[in-house]
């Protein structure tokens, strides 16, 4: 931006003069618009043919080098898990906090896939949902060679192995999980929370907060409705949608809202929420805040971040490498600590267990509240009420997302 | 011959520049919003008008809101920034660039962070409402968060430089003797503003209106930060449309038809208040 003395009045007042040449500009560019129209081009299909994993990873070899594409907040800054992995392998890792969420990162890699492109990436973190499918459909994901995963193997838990989004985690291996429930203020609110009827309670005119995701808030309607997200139709999905018309007809929902919730829920916009675990986990701890998080009786969902390898990496020997080296236990325990998210690896609770035990004063409290919160281990009948998300067709996925879209954004 | 050449050599890296960056990205949106298709299985140019009649029928909510948002914000733009132009203009003197650069100061600031921090300045009980409802100005429940009040200022806060900087340069040039002259003739103050200072003005507002309207029309920062349920604008949509549900030429289509409105709507302002005439009465 010009510094304002530079900027010459002049030019600004030569904006407000009618230009003769620029009618003729017009009509030439509608011009030539109409004949690129009219030429009509059109976007080939994308779709790419599926390899074996065998015929994939024949000859490839480690670089020594690989590129990570992760969310922010889901790796220690000063990154001493990939330092250990360096250390431990003499492979350096480029980090880069490159995903903000699903369908941008999603916008921005299909152009490059499509065109059998580099993305910059060797290994990336992706959620289930409608882009991981999408990515799988499109055999834009590198097959998995499980012999290359011994950690894994041993050391992953069950839940997290052969998942509904990923038969036989053929494409990817999970990061980390979570589980969207919901977060209140028990300043604000003066009962304990529940149930996902509670968010559709008039009590709470104006003060319930959604989120803006058309996958999160559909599960949460539907299993309002008692029917489980992943089993769902599209009757189901129609009547979910009039819930939550319903719901914000009357005026109940404050806002939809991105990632963007835990501030308004702390300062009292907002009495309660649908929220994911980790960031309510992380907000009590950073700020003193003392926000609760439920699983609704009705069960709340489940979701996964999930490793994968885009098919053009260049250097996916390294990629598969680090994915197996996150499943160590120690290296679980640390990732946790830091994210505070649900870890696939079991046994981590364990280590931080031993940890908590070795450690002293407030460490050592911190670490325990850790290894027994049921937001970061969750029990087996924790699980039983957790459902995954709905997982539709990509014929079906453009169907599902305007049904709720229309609701988010009326 | 060549001092005739000289100044089309001299557009000519314009032209080539709005060629490639402007009219064939045009051009191919343009084909794209007539296609058919999904992202699995590819688009296929099968002239199919019937998306611009769907992107109507589906979003005209929100084709209205955004421009009628639009003209809010920019009413509050002229009605804030006018006066703040003329303070400097006339009223500056020395200081003239210190306070321009005071303007614009906070647009060095990213404009999402910007966005993000009135969230604390209105919140439900924060600094500005906070002390309004416990001495009894504001019922307990009043909020100022996820209403069309927010996004509409937020509008305006975040393109007031726009609407400061034309009016400022027109004011900065007007010769104060002529003020001096209506006064003579004994015109009161207000009649020496109203017929000789504000007709020389209407360039430069007509230059900050458009600069204005146009952006915040197509704005989606403010709607999805500030706003609630039922705020949402047109730029939400296309951006929805085009990155969460892949359907391009849906967007595309949603473009034009906002485009072709802005257009409609641009010209009929330029013929009303038309600019030359405008200028005409300055001479």
């Amino acid at each position: 931006m010009p510094l304002p003395h530079r900027m010459d009045p002049a030019a600004i007042r030569g904006l407000t003069r009618a230009r003769p040449g620029r009618r003729a500009a017009l009509k030439l560019s509608a011009l030539a618009a109409a004949g690129a129209a009219l030429a009509g081009c059109s976007i080939r299909g994308q779709r790419l043919t599926e390899q074996s994993p065998e015929r994939y990873w024949a000859g490839k070899e480690s670089n020594g080098h690989l590129r990570f594409a992760n969310w922010p907040l889901y790796m220690d800054p000063e990154r001493p898990q990939l330092d250990q992995f360096t250390q431990h392998t003499g492979i350096t890792v480029d980090y880069r906090e490159s995903i903000q969420d699903n369908p941008s990162w999603f916008g921005r890699i299909q152009p490059v896939l499509a065109s059998g492109g580099d993305i910059g990436a060797d290994l990336m973190v992706m959620t289930n949902g409608l882009e991981f499918t999408r990515l799988r459909e499109l055999g834009y994901l590198a097959p998995l060679d499980h012999a290359l995963l011994p950690t894994y193997a041993d050391h992953g838990g069950s839940s997290y192995k052969n998942t509904s989004y990923d038969p036989g985690n053929r494409f990817s291996v999970p990061y980390t999980s979570g589980i969207t429930g919901i977060a209140y203020n028990p300043d604000r609110v003066d009962r304990e929370i529940t149930s996902l009827a509670d968010l559709w309670d008039p009590a709470f005119r104006g003060r319930v907060g959604m989120m803006r995701d058309p996958q999160e808030i559909a599960n949460f309607a539907l299993l309002l409705d008692g029917v489980a997200p992943a089993d769902s139709t599209p009757a189901d999905w129609d009547a979910a949608a009039a819930r939550l018309a319903e719901q914000r007809d009357n005026g109940i929902v404050r806002a939809y809202y991105e990632q963007d919730y835990i501030q308004p829920l702390t300062n009292g916009d907002v009495w309660l929420t649908m929220a994911w675990s980790g960031d309510v986990f992380q907000q009590n701890a950073a700020e003193g805040t003392r926000l609760e998080f439920v699983v609704p009786e009705e069960g709340g969902t489940i979701w996964t971040d999930n490793m994968m390898i885009p098919i053009t990496a260049r250097n996916p020997v390294d990629a598969i490498m680090l994915m197996d080296f996150l499943y160590d236990p120690a290296i679980a325990a640390d990732l946790t600590e830091y994210i505070n998210y649900v870890t696939p690896v079991p046994e981590a609770q364990d280590v931080i267990r031993d940890r908590a035990a070795r450690a002293s004063g407030e460490e050592r409290q911190a670490l325990a509240d850790l290894a027994e919160s049921p937001l970061v281990f969750p029990t087996d009948e924790e699980y039983a009420r957790l459902h995954s998300y709905v997982t539709p067709d990509a014929g079906d996925a453009e169907a599902f997302t305007s049904r709720f879209l229309a609701i988010t954004q009326a | 011959m060549k001092a005739k050449t000289t100044p089309y050599l001299l557009v000519l890296p314009a032209w080539i520049w709005l060629a490639i960056f402007f009219v064939v990205p045009i051009c191919g949106m343009l084909s794209v919003s007539l296609m058919t298709g999904n992202v699995l299985d590819g688009f296929t140019q099968t002239f199919h008008v019937a998306n611009y009649a769907e992107a109507i029928d589906r979003y005209w909510r929100q084709i209205l809101r955004s421009l009628a948002y639009g003209a809010c914000a920019t009413a509050l733009c002229v009605a804030i920034g006018y006066p703040v132009a003329a303070w400097i203009a006339f009223r500056g003197g020395r200081h003239k660039t210190t306070y321009l650069l005071l303007l614009l100061l906070p647009f060095f600031v990213s404009q999402v962070l910007r966005t993000i921090s009135w969230r604390f300045l209105l919140a439900d009980d924060g600094v500005l409402l906070g002390p309004l409802k416990s001495i009894g100005l504001l019922p307990e429940d009043a909020h100022v968060l996820s209403t069309p009040l927010a996004v509409v200022t937020g509008l305006a806060y975040s393109h007031l430089p726009f609407m400061v900087l034309p009016i400022y340069a027109v004011l900065e040039r007007v010769d104060h003797r002529v003020v001096e002259a209506a006064r003579d003739l004994y015109a009161t103050r207000a009649q020496a503003f109203l017929r000789v200072v504000l007709p020389m003005s209407l360039p430069g507002v007509f230059a900050g209106v458009l600069m204005v309207f146009v952006p915040t029309s197509a704005d989606y920062v403010n709607a999805s930060l500030l706003g609630g349920t039922g705020t949402t604008m047109i730029g939400n949509v296309i951006q929805s449309q085009y990155l969460v549900n892949n359907d391009y030429p849906m967007a595309a289509a949603i473009t034009f038809v906002l485009m072709a409105l802005l257009l409609a709507g641009i010209f009929g302002y330029a013929r009303a208040l038309g600019t030359e005439r405008v200028m005409e009465v300055r001479a």
